[in-house]
This record gives C-alpha cells, structure tokens and sequence, in this order.
C-alpha cells in the first residue's frame, strides 16, 4: 500500500507522539526487573546472628548495601558452591558496583559450622560475602520469616550428615526492604541486570 | 572349512574379550574437584563418554587421596537443594554423561593430606564387570567454574 505525502507525515508524527508518550511513562515506572519482584510480600531484612569474625551482627549493620541472602552450609559440597561461585561471578561482573552489595551466607547447620570455618569459606568464594551463623532457634526463626525451611538428613552412619534447605536467593535493596527473589537457576544476566538497577536506585548522589 | 570355522569362531571370542572390559570403552574428560577449605568435604566432577553400544554402569567409586569417596546426585527440585547417595551410575550407550555442579558428583570425604588447587588426584570407578577406570582429576579453587576457569 502506498500513502500519499501527507497520509505519511502524520503517520510519522503519530509515531513519534507514541514513542515520546512510551519513554515518559518508562522513566516513572517501577523498574523493569527479569528476577521475581516480592516487594511488599516478604519482610524487612531483620535479625540477630554471629558473623564470621565472631562479631554479634543485626539486619540493620547492612544498612546502606544491597544484601543477598542464601541459606546453606560449609559442609555442602555440590549445590552451595555452586550458588556462591554464581554470585561471585555476579559480583566480578558488576564491577565497582558490587562494593555497595554484600552476600550474606547463614547456616542451617550451626551444630558444625563454626566462624572460623565459616570464615573461611565464605572467603574462599568472595570477599563481600559474610558468614552468619545463630542458634538452632534463631536459625529456624529467620528461615521461617522468610518462608524457608531445612531439614537435617538423617546420619550416614560415619557421623556426617546432609542439610536439605531452600535454595533460594533472597534480594534486599539499600534500606533493608525485601525486593527480588531469585533460583540458583536463574541466568547470570538477569541477576547482574536487576543489581545494577538497584544498587542504582539507592546510589549516593 | 573347519579351519575357517574356528579362525572365525576365534576372532568371535577375541571380539568379545575386547569388549568384556567395560573400562576400556568409557573415556572420562574435564575431571576436576572442587576444593573447600579445611577437612570439608569436595565435590568431584567429569565427562564419561561411553563409546560401546549398551549401557554401561558404575557401580563403586575410591580414591587412594581420601577416605571415603561416594557417588552422589544434587537437585533443587521444588526449590529445596538436596542431595542422595547413588548405589549406582548408568552410562547409556553412545552418548557422554555429565557429572556436573548441581547433579551427579563423586563426593570426596577424609583427605589423607591437605588437597591444594593445582594438585592432580586419581579417582578410581569400578564398573560393573568388575573393570576399574582410573581417572586423573585436577584440584581446583573453590569458586572455580570448571576444570580451566
Ligand atoms: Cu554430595
């Protein structure tokens, strides 16, 4: 179908109106994130734990960094590694950014995982992830906040034991507020993608 | 004809001593373990292509480097990360099967001496015809992603 002359340039005014109306409504609206956005539907980053240096810690000493939360133990050695190597490669993507991000890592098995081995391993995947470890009870309380669970596994007859527990990652933005939750499956790119956004959103200026 | 009979019968019977050792038709690639800190318990994984034409087994895994060594599987089914101890590992004919972060994996307990990255350890797979297939692994970082990055 040809248009004549002035058909056209209407249709291209048209065009533009449209992409300009688009842009607008973009820069007002929330954020196009690629992970799962639970804002409003889990609560605020809050507890009482041990970091890895031994130190009493509560949600609000990370106040000002984007936290991921993960729920695992040291003596995992497949499916924790896996997730932590993922965020470690997360956090080299991000660059500089990633100074204003912290992983933290709690124990669901606080019978063996002490800060010294905590320490270490949490080390050994990246240095802005942080070991938290609590009692059996707090353990359980900030799990079920959260709607996580674990389950420890029967023994195996050498004394060792396996920890089942969700293998969610559970991401706070700068004021402790709940945001996205993300699988160990979930694409490198959509998670370095929605960090950059929100470390964005809470930026210094 | 009965010379032919038995040169042929005898190439038969060579034919299948080739192939009762079910070692010698599996060929294991990018073997790595993944080394935790301290006396924690490492991951092992690798590639077994298994070039014959019916299903191959593993049956028992060892390592002269630690004590106990099992075969395991991971999954995060339904959200929950967990793993299981496997009596057994099928290796389907013609094709190569993963163990890989995440799945299948030998899980590698009690290291005689401290495993540092860059150390090669053997690990030993015990078929199910009673062949063993030996397997160099190298010893990798803890926030490795597989055997070179
Ligand atoms: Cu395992």
């Amino acid at each position: 179908m040809k248009l004549s002359r002035p058909v056209r340039a209407v249709a291209l005014m048209a065009l533009f109106a449209m992409a300009f109306a688009l842009a607008g409504c973009q820069r007002d609206a929330q954020p196009q994130w690629r992970l799962t956005d639970v804002s409003g539907h889990l609560p605020d980053l809050d507890f009482r734990l041990t970091d890895d240096n031994g130190h009493a810690v509560t949600g609000a000493d990370y106040k000002g960094k984007v936290v991921l939360m993960y729920f695992g133990y040291t003596h995992c050695p497949d499916v924790c590694p896996l997730t932590l190597t993922q965020l470690h490669v997360v956090m080299q993507r991000l660059g500089a950014p990633a100074d204003d991000a912290r992983i933290l890592f709690v124990s669901v098995d606080p019978a063996r995982d002490t800060p010294e081995i905590m320490h270490a391993y949490v080390n050994a995947f990246d240095k802005r992830a942080v070991g938290l470890i609590g009692s059996e009870r707090d353990t359980e309380a900030l799990a079920k906040r959260y709607r996580s669970a674990f389950t420890r596994e029967p023994d195996r007859g050498d004394g060792a034991y396996d920890v089942s527990h969700s293998s969610a990652i559970y991401i706070f933005d700068r004021d402790g507020k709940a945001r996205l939750l993300a699988t160990p499956s979930a694409a490198q790119d959509d998670i370095v993608h929605d960090l950059h956004l929100l470390i964005g959103l809470g930026a210094k200026s | 004809m009965k010379t032919r009979l038995i040169v042929a019968l005898a190439g038969l019977t060579l034919c299948f001593g080739a192939q009762a050792n079910d070692a010698a038709s599996v060929h294991a690639t990018n073997a790595w373990i993944r080394v935790l800190p301290g006396t924690l318990p490492a991951g092992g994984y690798v590639d077994f292509a298994n070039d014959s034409d019916h299903t191959l087994k593993i049956v028992d895994t060892d390592s002269p480097a630690y004590g106990h060594a099992m075969l395991h599987r991971s999954s995060t089914d339904g959200g929950m990360g967990r793993m299981e101890m496997l009596k057994s590992v099928d290796l389907p004919a013609k094709s190569t099967t993963k163990f890989a972060p995440g799945g299948y994996h030998v899980m590698l307990m009690d290291a005689g001496k401290p495993v540092k990255a860059g150390d090669t350890v053997v690990v030993n797979f015990h078929l199910a015809d009673g062949s063993v297939l030996p397997v160099n692994f190298v010893a990798r970082p803890a926030n490795a992603n597989g055997p070179k990055d």
